[in-house]
């Protein structure tokens, strides 16, 4: 309810976030929106001796289309994903994904950026960046650096982020012709972490599938690169057939964590489902 | 024509019975200008915060508060060794027990009280909090109330070692608490063994919380100059506090104040006294300084008052033809660590004995057992504190169960049982007399308006083909509640009988002030009394004020909770208003020179009969009230009214739930939800109908998601919001409401309360629904609540996941 003292700092240009991250170590946080580490530190399961805010930094910010990627400010939030015309008519996806994220308060509130590098779990935008084969710019003390979102997840709480790093920018392919794409979401009520939840990007050819990524939320030690259960619908019309397997094939890698949201057995067949919610919903979509 | 129009224009200003005047509550809650208790700030004032254990069942083996007293800002951490020459390490409970205010060497639930930390602020007091050092040694736990009546389960109050005898009875056991029976055991038994066809089911009603969305939380503040102990509290009941402290603390109720400011909340969550407010209390009479204590959320869902935890196995005797011949019913309660129910004292069970519902049985015998296990206390609420809920819950279950043995419509076997309109009023074999009902009409209406028969027949196809992805379930109820605790010869809290009251002050000007002993935390009494008094004294609502919840200017009163505010409080009210204007017939009489019988009363005044032009408003009568009464009687206009009914009210209510259900995912939607409620009169039809959304919305919670589980050591899971289901708009579904009138003959104008009637109709509706989406693959019950995950387990076990 009432966190630990900790200091504030709210810099207002990157080159002073890192000087800082360098100075405090181990014992800084980086304050994105929020809403993950102050409830975190609300309850004393966390207690940063430095809380880094980065909500002034301006170049944290911004929505635009470069070199045919939507590149996004890490410290954009959700609403502000929800609200990009940019967004909506590049990465739909990511609309329908922030739109399932928490409720519309933490949603003026909570980043893309923050959602992505806490490496939790159950954080829904991790999969949908396995899915859009996003890449992440990671910058330090070093300079800058790209790390794609299939390499940039490791498990709870842990990602390819090196301490003293801040991520800056959030770099999605802007998919071609022919993609559709949904995620897919179930969980108990507004606001609640997915019980399970697939994010899907297909690209169809001439009838066929010709690339598909499959990533998954809550499910694992973290967000999950269904890569088989997307390889099984290479070639195939996914047709109730191909959608069954790749959901069997998707359900085959979760290892998910029982709790009141239900056991292995429920998430990891509420897994599948979403898998097979969300490519129905997305090859609908394909245009 | 003009005499209607003006007519008209005179009701409508009085805003009277049946007027949906708009909240005069409101204005102030919805601009945030409500005043709770943790907008109370005073000079001085300090803040404490609760240590609580870790560990479900532990002895404490050292505490050490050496650091937390020195950390700056700390002004005390009080543990059981500081209460005791105070003697108030421990405090009676309202249910006959006792409970620990700190933990007295011993912890027996998680998240017990073990030490209170007073610094100048929250902050601090928790960071204090946490430098407070306890040496536990964890013993096993036991959260099943079943395994705690086992020969060598852990003793749980090893304080009451050698007590056989408790407040309600023998004790059978270590952890048993009460054997509370009623019914003719023989009678029954014999029904059961002549009948044609019994049924039996095994229930549990589960562990949930109301969840109010202000947490508890007081602040005391000890005058020792004065010797005047005021405190500000969330209370359901502030007099019964103020009793209760008096007994506590050796104060004289005359020194004892206890406010309770605007709430938002009760549900039963603030009927009880915590160690929280004794602590506040305690702090603040030992600094002279003013403490306030306030709950957090998660402490708030994991210690105080929770609600249910009812196992129970119901048993139906029936004819062939369904008519029922006799219920039996064994419950095995689980209190928690401590029995802090508040139920009345000569029934332990509360009103559970009002099981045999809206129907006609001759025979019927329930007994109940209290348990202690190691789990937080409580057992009042929630919207419905005297586990009618769960009586509720039984009977509308067991006639599903027996419809389905004997394949009959789940509306037709309530028809053949139905205790009639002509049988009013009925003396239920469990010895409550049923005051007025007309259950069949409500029935018919309902099924009318869902289009029953398209429903079932909708249904009938859904069924019949295999590949349909989902399932779709119809629930019936048509409950009976009992409300308005209580006649004082059977009702009490604390040897207190309970009565409630109110006292009206009219004015020179002819506006009004009543005080009630009741209290609201959204109920809306301040709206709705007011239109009592307009209705029964000719005095417009608008100019009435209605205060609440300061024992100090109120008159003593049992309070709010058990929908008894209508039934009790607002029959004094009426009763109090209608000595007023009986005290202004005369004065009218003495101003107009007649006998005060050649007066009648007409809305706002009183006129001569057979000459309607003389007469005299009421606003002209209180005038006269102070400056000219008749020769012998006193001045002013004022009345007080102490209500001991005759009788509890019982409301009654037919539901239809629809439920569609995806077989692979355990996925519910409710299609359509038809409450027809009947309160009997209906003072203010906005206000029903919201009190109606709010209890429904409840039961939906209830039903659908709440759960306070725990794990085999006695950790509370779901203790936060994150977890425990509070339904936002989006989950909620469209409710469709409507009414029958069947007005309470006993009660001064004939109604009866309604806020419980949606909750405890609900729930058991919502069951219906989701047990008959299954019921044709042989599924009479699953236990709630009905989260995606528990109907997905229920759908995989007949083979529907596939």
């Amino acid at each position: 309810m009432i966190p630990r003292p900790f200091e504030y700092h709210a810099p207002s240009a990157l080159p002073d976030v890192i000087a800082l991250l360098d100075k405090y170590g181990d014992e800084a946080k980086l304050l994105a929106g929020g809403h993950s580490l102050l409830p975190m530190m609300k309850l004393r399961f966390a207690g940063p001796a430095h809380v880094i805010d980065l909500r002034k930094v301006a170049s944290l910010k911004g929505i635009a289309l470069e070199g045919g990627e939507i590149r996004i400010g890490a410290m954009t939030t959700e609403n502000e994903l929800i609200f990009s015309a940019l967004v909506a008519e590049h990465v739909p996806l990511l609309v329908e994904a922030a739109r399932q994220i928490a409720d519309p308060q933490v949603r003026y509130k909570g980043t893309i950026g923050g959602d992505i590098s806490h490496g939790d779990p159950g954080n829904d935008h991790p999969a949908v960046m396995l899915a859009l084969d996003a890449a992440f710019v990671l910058a330090g003390a070093g300079g800058e650096r790209v790390v794609q979102a299939a390499d940039f997840f490791l498990g709870t709480f842990e990602t390819a982020m090196a301490p003293g790093e801040v991520m800056t920018q959030i770099r999605i392919p802007v998919p071609g012709p022919g993609t559709g794409a949904a995620y897919a979401k179930l969980k108990r009520k507004t606001g609640d972490y997915a019980t399970a939840a697939a994010a899907v990007v297909l690209r169809m050819k001439d009838g066929t599938c010709a690339a598909a990524r499959i990533g998954l939320t809550n499910v694992g030690p973290t967000a999950l690169n269904a890569h088989d259960a997307a390889q099984a619908l290479l070639g195939t019309a996914v047709d109730e057939a191909a959608i069954a397997q790749a959901a069997a094939k998707a359900m085959a890698i979760c290892e998910p964590a029982a709790d009141l949201r239900g056991d292995e057995e429920y998430k990891t067949a509420m897994a599948g489902q979403m898998v097979e919610r969300a490519l129905r919903l997305a090859l609908s979509r394909v245009k | 024509m003009d005499t209607n129009i003006e007519t008209h224009a005179r009701l409508e200003k009085l805003e009277g019975i049946g007027c949906s005047r708009k909240r005069r509550e409101d204005p102030r809650f919805i601009q945030g200008k409500g005043n709770y208790v943790d907008d109370i700030k005073l000079p001085g004032m300090l803040s404490g915060v609760m240590v609580r254990s870790p560990y479900a069942h532990a002895k404490i083996v050292s505490i050490d508060t050496s650091k937390a007293k020195a950390h700056p800002g700390v002004h005390a951490v009080l543990t059981a060794e500081d209460l005791k020459p105070l003697k108030l390490h421990w405090m009676p409970t309202l249910a006959g027990d006792v409970q620990a205010v700190l933990a007295d060497g011993r912890v027996s639930f998680q998240n017990q009280e073990v030490a209170f930390v007073v610094a100048d602020d929250r902050y601090t007091a928790a960071d204090a909090a946490d430098l407070v050092e306890v040496e536990y040694e964890e013993l096993p736990a036991v959260v099943d109330p079943f395994k705690a009546l086992a020969p060598d389960a852990p003793v749980i109050r090893p304080d009451l070692d050698g007590k056989n005898v408790g407040a309600h009875g023998a004790r059978k056991h270590h952890n048993h608490i009460f054997n509370w029976q009623i019914g003719d055991k023989d009678k029954t038994d014999r029904a059961f063994a002549n009948a044609e066809v019994t049924v039996k089911q095994d229930m549990l009603y589960p562990r949930v919380h109301p969840c109010p969305l202000e947490t508890c939380g007081s602040v005391a503040n000890y005058d020792a100059i004065r010797g005047d102990l005021t405190v500000w509290i969330t209370s359901q009941a502030p007099h019964v506090v103020r009793t209760v402290v008096g007994l506590l603390s050796s104060i004289p109720e005359s020194k004892i104040r206890i406010i309770s400011p605007d709430i938002g909340g009760g549900f039963g969550n603030k009927v009880g006294v915590y160690p929280g407010y004794v602590c506040a209390i305690v702090a603040s009479i030992v600094l002279g300084r003013p403490v306030k204590w306030i709950e957090s959320r998660s402490e708030n869902l994991t210690t105080t008052a929770f609600a249910r935890d009812y196992w129970m196995t119901g048993e139906l005797a029936a004819d062939k033809n369904g008519k029922i011949r006799a219920l039996r019913v064994n419950v095995t309660a689980d209190h928690g660590a401590f029995d802090a129910c508040a139920d009345p004292t000569k029934w332990p069970a509360g009103m559970f004995h009002v099981c045999t519902g809206s129907y006609d049985i001759a025979n019927a015998h329930v007994s109940v057992d209290g348990v202690y296990t190691n789990k937080f206390p409580g057992g009042v609420a929630y919207r419905c504190s005297f586990r009618v809920t769960e009586a509720v819950y039984l009977i509308e279950r067991m006639i599903d169960v027996l419809a389905q043995r004997l394949d009959i419509d789940k509306a037709e076997i309530r028809r053949r049982n139905f205790i009639q309109a002509e049988q009013f009023p009925y003396l239920s074999p469990l010895g409550l007399e049923f005051d007025s009902g007309n259950y069949a009409p409500a029935l018919e209406r309902v099924l009318e308006a869902v289009d029953y028969k398209a429903l079932r027949a909708e249904q009938a196809a859904l069924r019949a083909d295999p590949n349909a992805p989902t399932l779709m379930g119809i629930g019936i109820t048509t409950f009976t509640e009992i409300v308005g605790a209580g006649p004082s010869k059977n009702c009490d809290i604390l040897g207190i009988g309970m009565f409630d009251s109110c006292e009206i002050r009219v004015h020179p000007d002819g506006s009004a002030i009543a005080r009630m002993g009741s209290i609201s935390q959204g109920q809306g009494h301040q709206t709705t009394y007011a239109q009592i008094i307009a209705s029964e004294a000719g005095i417009a609502a608008s100019q009435i004020a209605v205060e609440e919840g300061d024992t100090s200017t109120a008159p003593y009163g049992l309070g709010t909770y058990g929908s008894r505010s209508t039934p009790v409080a607002g029959a004094a009210t009426a009763r109090a208003a209608r000595k007023i204007r009986e005290k202004a017939r005369k004065i009218a009489a003495h101003l107009l020179e007649v006998a005060p019988d050649d007066l009648e009363f007409d809305l706002d005044q009183f006129k001569v009969k057979g000459d309607p032009a003389r007469g005299k408003t009421m606003k002209e009568i209180a005038w006269a009230a102070y400056n000219n009464v008749p020769e012998g009687m006193e001045m002013g206009l004022e009345a007080v009214d102490y209500y001991d009914p005759p009788n509890f009210t019982f409301p009654f209510g037919a539901y239809v739930c629809v439920l569609d259900i995806t077989k692979k995912t355990g996925e519910t939607k409710v299609r359509r939800f038809y409450a027809l409620d009947d309160c009997g009169t209906r003072i203010n039809p906005m206000i029903i109908e919201g009190q109606i959304h709010g209890g429904l919305t409840e039961g939906f919670a209830v039903a659908m998601g709440q759960e306070l589980p725990y794990d085999e050591q006695g950790n509370v899971l779901g203790g936060t919001l994150m977890d425990y289901f509070l339904p936002t708009s989006q989950e909620t579904p469209h409710w469709e409401t409507d009414f029958t009138v069947t007005p309470s003959p006993h009660h001064p104008i004939g109604a009866k309360g309604v806020a419980e009637s949606p909750h405890v109709g609900s729930i058991p509706c919502f069951s219906s629904a989701m047990v008959d989406a299954f019921a044709h693959l042989g599924t009479t019950h699953f236990n709630m609540p009905y989260n995606s995950f528990r109907v997905w387990q229920h759908a995989k076990s007949l083979g529907l996941t596939a």
